[in-house]
């Protein structure tokens, strides 16, 4: 039978189930820190462990070869590294949040407008100021999904039915178009800019210097924390909102600080790799399917899938059309898609 | 207790013969003016061009009585493009509306059923790959049919991927999205690795557009829908206790399996029809239907009114592009230009008004 996590009977206790998640978390973990390691060694040059470590911790060398090593570790494999951790949890609590926010299993979070406006935001700049290098334009990709996700959260609180979850959703999907239109007409009559979407458009985690990696992150874990904050009443939200009322939460107050979270969350990982689709909303669904839905199992969850959905994605990309590489963008849906639909198909998610 | 169940209905029913609906002035009503309207933007799209015609003088040419010079501009070269307009968007309208009922989710369009990201993979590869035995097949049945096997395809794909004894809406819906995401990663990378020129000719594609119809694509868009939508029409008299869910439709007698299944194909083939007259034309299907609802004050999108608004959304676009813009940009970035803003307006109107 198909029953999720919770509806089953608790057979041997909620202890049992408690642990049985822990140990899932832990387990997740680790195979994270394995992907990352794998990552580190895997590329157009083959590393084996005693390299990596060599090149992650030695100082200068003499010996040449070493010292390309030690190049192709810390201003390649290193960063690349960092930002699909970073940027997996991110899209992966960020997908949570956004199904629980707006209470529709499809919503993704490119839904506020995050993805759109950063879109667009890049292929403007490109076209005005003529930008050719992603570090010029990754700070007006960050202002563009922040902007937009504020404008969609905005029109839809404004009048009595303030957030309420399926004005946001149409809102998002309504901005989402415009500014989609803006970007093509932009990018149509501008070769450059066209040049750049396309690539952007992608979603790719190599190629970024940590100048660029550290505020992205310092983003993250501020959306980190304020997404952590609000998962007691977001579990409390999806019993409805009279009940969560009578429970004295403050719905106005907790779908704020949600919606600033997934903004933060999502608009800086776009920013930085370009639109991932379809990423958030998988682990989302995986993670229902793991945890159940309480939400302060399924975020910490659906982040940890992201962030070893991404890395294992990247490295798969790295070596399967070598010596070229395939986006780990369009990896995540080349090999993610295919492994949801099995999932899918064999009865394994409820709608939330 | 008892009462509640001897209530009087709330609106009179009307009979006719085998037939019976519910009298609705103020759906009737926003129908008509819909209808009015689409006919009127229809008439401005003829009249608008590089030779402008007044519209006196179309609706005389419409009604077989205009000048011979009236006659050839408006027949030969305005009317295929403007009936283009009007068939893929009532096209896309109805298929939105089928698509968000039977899934009762407003974010459900036909994109998520998998056409259109099919028919963008196999256009943007035959744009940008030439050489091969594919690109050999799909430059010999041309472009526009070749993207609409490839609809087809994914379309029937995504079908049979969620067939599992009955098709569940919410299992059909994972499955589009999970086909849709990897026809769009193809395409993707198709444009990454393709030439920056063809890159700019794909996405023009992409994008949709009513430029250059020929009568005889017209004529077969128009047939195709035509049948489609009265098979529709039929199956929508058992289509309203879908809204209320599986288990109180088999309550009420509706065989919601069947029923489904026929409007669902309905759905995908009027879809794969307006993406291979028009491109994949974005968002009228997730808007029409929304816009239709609010301005119907139904629960659900109404048919009727959703093609309708298809309709005017895409013929005002196309309008809008050639008459307003400059650089004749193609029709669906001005429908995404309206059709969003649109809707948000709506929105934030029905908020301001109902308490909720």
């Amino acid at each position: 039978m198909s029953t999720t996590a919770v509806e089953r009977p608790v057979p041997r206790g909620a202890t049992e189930s408690r642990r049985r998640r822990v140990v899932g978390l832990g387990v997740l973990a680790a195979v994270l820190v394995i992907a990352a390691a794998a990552s580190l060694a895997v590329g157009a040059r083959a590393l084996t462990p005693a390299e990596v470590w060599h090149g992650l911790f030695a100082g200068p060398e003499s010996d040449q070869r070493l010292t390309e090593i030690r190049l192709i570790v810390q201003t390649v494999r290193v960063p690349r590294t960092v930002l699909a951790v970073v940027a997996g949890i991110a899209l992966g609590v960020g997908g949570a949040l956004i199904q629980g926010y707006t209470r529709n299993p499809i919503a993704d979070t490119g839904l506020l407008g995050v993805n759109a406006g950063a879109s667009f935001a890049v292929v403007t700049v490109v076209a005005v100021f003529g930008f050719s290098n992603p570090f010029q334009y990754v700070w007006f990709g960050f202002l563009g999904a922040a902007v937009s996700g504020v404008v969609v959260f905005g029109l839809a609180s404004i009048g009595r039915g303030a957030g309420n979850p399926l004005t946001l959703a149409l809102a998002g999907q309504g901005i989402t178009v415009f500014l989609a239109a803006m970007t093509t007409a932009v990018s149509l009559s501008d070769t450059q800019s066209l040049n750049a979407l396309r690539f952007w458009n992608a979603g790719s985690v190599a190629g970024v210097e940590f100048d660029v990696i550290w505020p992205v992150t310092a983003f993250i874990a501020v959306g980190l924390v304020l997404a952590l904050a609000t998962l007691p009443a977001l579990n409390l939200l999806n019993l409805g909102e009279d009940v969560a009322r009578g429970l004295g939460v403050n719905i106005a107050v907790s779908r704020t600080v949600g919606i600033l979270a997934i903004t933060l969350l999502a608009g800086a990982a776009t920013a930085a790799c370009g639109p991932i689709a379809f990423l958030g909303l998988m682990v989302a669904h995986v993670a229902r399917y793991l945890t159940g839905p309480d939400y302060r199992w399924l975020v910490p969850y659906a982040g940890l899938l992201g962030a070893v959905v991404l890395l294992v994605c990247d490295i798969v990309g790295r070596l399967v059309v070598r010596p070229g590489e395939l986006e780990a963008g369009v990896v995540v849906a080349l090999l993610g898609a295919p492994f949801f639909a099995v999932l899918v198909w064999r009865g394994k998610f409820k709608s939330a | 207790m008892s009462e509640t169940d001897v209530k009087p209905a709330l609106t009179p029913g009307v009979r006719l013969g085998p037939l019976s609906f519910v009298w609705r002035p103020w759906l009737v009503l926003v129908t008509l003016v819909l209808a009015a309207a689409t006919f009127l933007v229809f008439c401005l799209s003829i009249s608008v061009g590089d030779f402008p015609i007044g519209l006196s003088r179309v609706m005389a040419t419409l009604v077989g009585r205009g000048e011979q010079v009236d006659e050839f501009v408006i027949m030969d070269l305005r009317m295929p493009r403007a009936l283009a307009g009007l068939v893929v968007g009532i096209a896309l309208g109805v298929s939105g509306a089928i698509t968000q009922s039977v899934a009762r989710n407003p974010l459900a369009s036909p994109d998520i059923l998998g056409i259109t990201g099919g028919a963008s993979a196999v256009a943007v590869f035959s744009v940008t790959v030439s050489g091969g035995t594919a690109a050999a097949v799909i430059d010999s049945i041309g472009l526009s049919a070749a993207a609409l096997a490839g609809g087809l395809c994914t379309g029937l794909l995504v079908y049979f991927l969620a067939w599992r004894r009955g098709v569940d809406g919410f299992r059909l819906i994972l499955i589009g999205i999970s086909v849709s995401a990897v026809t769009q990663a193809i395409t993707t990378w198709l444009l990454v690795s393709a030439d920056i020129r063809d890159v700019a000719r794909a996405q023009a594609w992409l994008v949709g557009s009513l430029e250059n119809r020929s009568w005889d694509q017209v004529w077969v868009a128009f047939w195709c829908s035509l049948g489609l939508l009265v098979v529709v029409a039929a199956a929508a008299f058992q289509f309203k206790p879908l809204h209320l869910g599986d288990d109180i439709a088999a309550g009420l007698g509706v065989r919601f399996g069947r029923v489904r299944a026929v409007l669902l194909l309905c759905a995908v083939l009027l879809a794969a029809v307006a993406v291979s007259s028009a491109g994949p034309v974005p968002f009228v299907a997730l808007v029409a239907p929304q816009v239709a609802m609010r301005l119907t004050r139904r629960p659900t999108p109404p048919l009727i009114a959703s093609g309708l608004f298809g309709a005017l959304l895409l013929i005002g676009a196309d309008l809008t592009a050639r008459a307003v813009l400059p650089n004749n940009l193609p029709v669906g970035v001005v429908t995404a230009a309206i059709g969003g803003p649109f809707l948000v307006y709506l929105l934030v109107r029905a908020n301001l008004k109902n308490p909720k």
